[in-house]
């Protein structure tokens, strides 16, 4: 018996001192290696591939933001500030719940069923609200021409892009909120639309942060002429 | 170009690379295993563990290797999680609660990776980098390391002995998984995958103010959650996170890195054993699963059959704009026919039946090409029950690879093959049957019941993935999935251990003109029914009261 215990003592006792050398190896050198070639060679992709305009960093190019109105009294969701490009919802993004000594910025999805009648009920208001909002007068929006991609929440809540179908349906709204020509708005899209990678890799897509990056700039452009 | 044919040429492309890595890399893992040089790190390595790495281990001695390791990580992991508060580079992050802490040190030791917290906002820089992503490297390592000791018993013969656990264990990590991960985790970073010890911190945004990210050490996470065929994220959304996954290059070779070491594993297995076309044998079953089960996926979400889908006008809940139907379909199958478990999109807001393929992808045992290491064992173990059900048939011995599968062998492979749904089926009919866990459900009916089936079959199958719906932070799910993800990693590697030393004492058995030619494509089809009518039909029932009654009602 105790040498069946003193055995299996020192079987554990091999067992601590491999974790912890290969722990040495694998969590200490190895992302330390990893982050000092990173860093050396790629700093800007390393740490969050921010946006900077006038020196001012607006964000990143690979995190999707809501572009709201600041919330009126008593109300619990802020209303979308039409003058710019709109993401995705974003129904499941998560709230601090665990570490609520910061103001994180978390990831997360709705996780709700086709079936649900929830997400039935958030599918149906987003829809009615995009045929709404991008409406403008002699140009109704046909609810059949709503892409998915505008009334469904993304896997992150963080989705940087939207499709540029959903991106053309905004031009009108965000030209006439801004007082710009559509043509200049749509080449404008057209300009930030970027096709699949290599021709076949992922799908075609709109940089919402880039993309109302640079309507602020042609907006401020045309209003100082 | 249409987004089917998009996402046909990316597994055409998928297919291409794999092919292209599968003999280098195969054959420099079975040289890696067959190698009596020892390099310098690892002579290094051997003397702090006080191990003789030329020591032969019979199986007992190579299980309790195992064991001995992994409970220690264990140990270690919950450990760090429950002073993570006290120590320093812990962003301030508090001490995980006990149950939980016990349910992701289970988790991450058993190769699972279910994660009931949320990453960006619970795990600091130490517990993440020095406790999770250690985990990732050497629970990979010991499941490459017991697919090799099942190995060396069909090639051994006449001895007890499958090989040194330390030196597989060391070598599997420092001679594949660190090279590997190293050049891997540079191209993820070329492709915008974040790598700094940043922490919290400010951002400017869009319009005035700041905004709060969580910096850290991703690509180096990433690179080996999915080579390691692990699957825990960085951050709460996975592999759907921006920071974790730009675009669709990275999403590709993220595809790419899951599938790599079990597919090449079977030329390993071949050169090993020394005839590379039983290894093409099982592949070819292996990639008829695979494809099948993409071009199954991609149909039922192009076709986005539900109400809310019907409305939407596509399938693209919980789905990223970056690489849309396809490239979320092809990843979902990938991570859920290995034990991955990471996710680009969320299974929960898959068609009816698309949930039901992640499920049933799991359930077939994960063999298709399965996990790093535990994929090869699990379709070895199928292999077994093939010939064994051929040689009933025409009233045979069975034999396979010249070795006799009597009472003994057919024993531990039953044995194997009913541990994993006995565990899932039992735990969820528990679950099911109790009064509170069913509060967990986000969704309810047959999604409802199918969120509770998912998490039991992801955890016994090591897989980790899950309708995300279910809230698993609760002491009934903490506590049952960590020992379901513990039985369900270590009871079928007794099994597996009991065979090979059972296969590793016979003496070879003469090639006749009756002997079952394994190395032919009959028998990748009589394997592929093996894997259908053995583990197909035991979750048949459960399968209908989920995903099936979901998908016919819509």
């Amino acid at each position: 018996m105790n040498t069946s215990a003193g055995t299996t003592a020192r079987l554990l006792g091999a067992g601590l001192r491999a974790l912890l050398v290969l722990t040495a190896l694998c969590g200490v050198l190895y992302p330390l290696a990893v982050t000092g070639i990173a860093q050396a060679t790629l700093p800007g992709k390393a740490n969050g591939s921010e946006v900077t305009v006038d020196g001012e960093v607006v964000g990143s190019h690979l995190i999707g933001r809501r572009y709201d109105l600041p919330p009126k009294d008593g109300q619990e969701t802020p209303e979308p500030d039409l003058t710019w490009f709109q993401p995705r919802p974003s129904n499941g993004l998560g709230t601090n719940s665990v570490n609520t000594q910061y103001a994180l910025v978390l990831s997360g999805a709705t996780n709700r069923s086709g079936d649900n009648e929830e997400l039935i009920d958030w599918v149906t208001d987003a829809k009615a609200a995009v045929v709404a909002d991008n409406s403008v007068p002699g140009h109704p929006v046909d609810p059949a021409d709503v892409p998915p991609d505008a009334v469904t929440s993304s896997a992150s809540g963080l989705d940087p892009h939207i499709s540029p179908e959903y991106a053309a349906l905004q031009v009108r709204r965000v030209a006439e909120r801004n007082d710009l020509p559509v043509h200049r708005v749509a080449e404008l899209v057209r300009d930030h639309t970027e096709g699949r990678i290599l021709g076949f890799v992922g799908e075609p897509r709109v940089n919402v942060l880039a993309l109302n990056t640079a309507l602020k700039e042609l907006a401020e452009s045309a209003s100082a002429h | 170009m249409s987004p089917v044919l998009a996402g046909v040429l990316q597994m055409l492309a998928l297919v291409a690379a794999l092919a292209l890595a599968y003999r280098p890399l195969g054959d420099h893992m079975a040289r890696v295993y067959s190698s009596t040089k020892h390099l310098r790190i690892e002579r290094w390595i051997y003397r702090a563990i006080g191990a003789d790495p030329a020591t032969g281990m019979r199986w007992p001695a190579y299980l309790r290797g195992v064991l001995a390791f992994s409970a220690v990580g264990v140990l270690f992991l919950y450990a760090l999680q429950r002073l993570q508060g006290t120590l320093p580079g812990s962003l301030g992050f508090a001490s995980i609660d006990p149950d939980q802490a016990f349910n992701t040190a289970a988790s991450f030791v058993a190769n699972t990776n279910w994660q009931s917290y949320y990453g960006e906002q619970a795990m600091g820089h130490v517990v993440q980098t020095g406790g999770l992503a250690v985990q990732n490297f050497v629970s990979a390592a010991v499941g490459m390391a017991v697919a090799v000791a099942l190995v060396r018993g069909f090639a051994r013969s006449r001895t007890g002995e499958l090989g040194n656990f330390w030196a597989d264990l060391v070598r599997g990590t420092v001679r594949i998984l660190l090279p590997l991960s190293v050049v891997g985790a540079l191209v993820l970073v070329a492709t915008g995958v974040i790598q700094n010890f940043s922490g919290i911190h400010e951002v400017g945004q869009f319009g005035g103010g700041t905004q709060q990210w969580n910096g850290g050490a991703v690509a180096s996470q990433e690179v080996i959650k999915e080579l390691g065929t692990n699957g825990g994220g960085y951050f709460n959304a996975n592999s759907s996170h921006p920071f974790e996954n730009p675009d669709g290059l990275s999403n590709l070779f993220e595809i790419f890195l899951i599938l790599l070491i079990p597919s090449a594993m079977t030329r390993t297995f071949g050169r090993m054993v020394g005839s590379p076309e039983q290894g093409y044998a099982i592949l070819a079953t292996m990639a008829t699963v695979w494809l099948g089960f993409t071009a199954l996926m991609m149909w039922t979400e192009f076709s986005h059959h539900g109400p809310a889908f019907d409305l939407a006008g596509g399938a693209m809940e919980g789905k990223e704009t970056r690489f849309g139907i396809a490239g979320s379909s092809v990843f979902a199958v990938a991570t859920t026919l290995t034990s991955t478990g990471a996710v680009n999109s969320f299974h929960s807001s898959y068609t009816g039946l698309g949930g039901g393929i992640t499920m049933l992808g799991m359930q077939l045992g994960e063999i298709a090409p399965g996990g790093v290491g535990s994929g090869l064992y699990g379709m070895l173990i199928t292999a077994i029950v093939a010939v064994f059900l051929a040689g009933l048939m025409v009233g045979r011995t069975p034999e396979y690879l010249g070795k006799r599968i009597g009472t003994r062998e057919i024993k531990f492979t039953a044995c194997y093959i009913l541990i994993t749904p006995a565990l899932v089926l039992c735990f969820t009919a528990a679950a099911v049957a109790l009064p509170t866990p069913a509060d967990s459900m986000t969704n309810t009916g047959a999604h409802g019941f199918s969120e509770i089936l998912y998490a039991y079959t992801s955890g016994a199958n090591n897989n980790g993935s899950a309708f995300a719906g279910l809230n698993a932070d609760t002491q009934w799910f903490n506590t049952t999935l960590g020992i379901v993800m513990l039985l369900g990693r270590f009871l079928p590697m007794v099994f597996v251990l009991a065979l090979a030393g059972s296969l590793a004492r016979q003496s070879p058995v003469p090639v006749t003109a009756g002997t079952l030619g394994t190395q032919k494509p009959i028998f990748s089809g009589l394997l592929l029914a093996t894997v259908v009518v053995v583990t197909g039909l035991t979750y048949f029932p459960a399968l209908a009261l989920g995903p099936l009654a979901e998908g016919l009602a819509s």
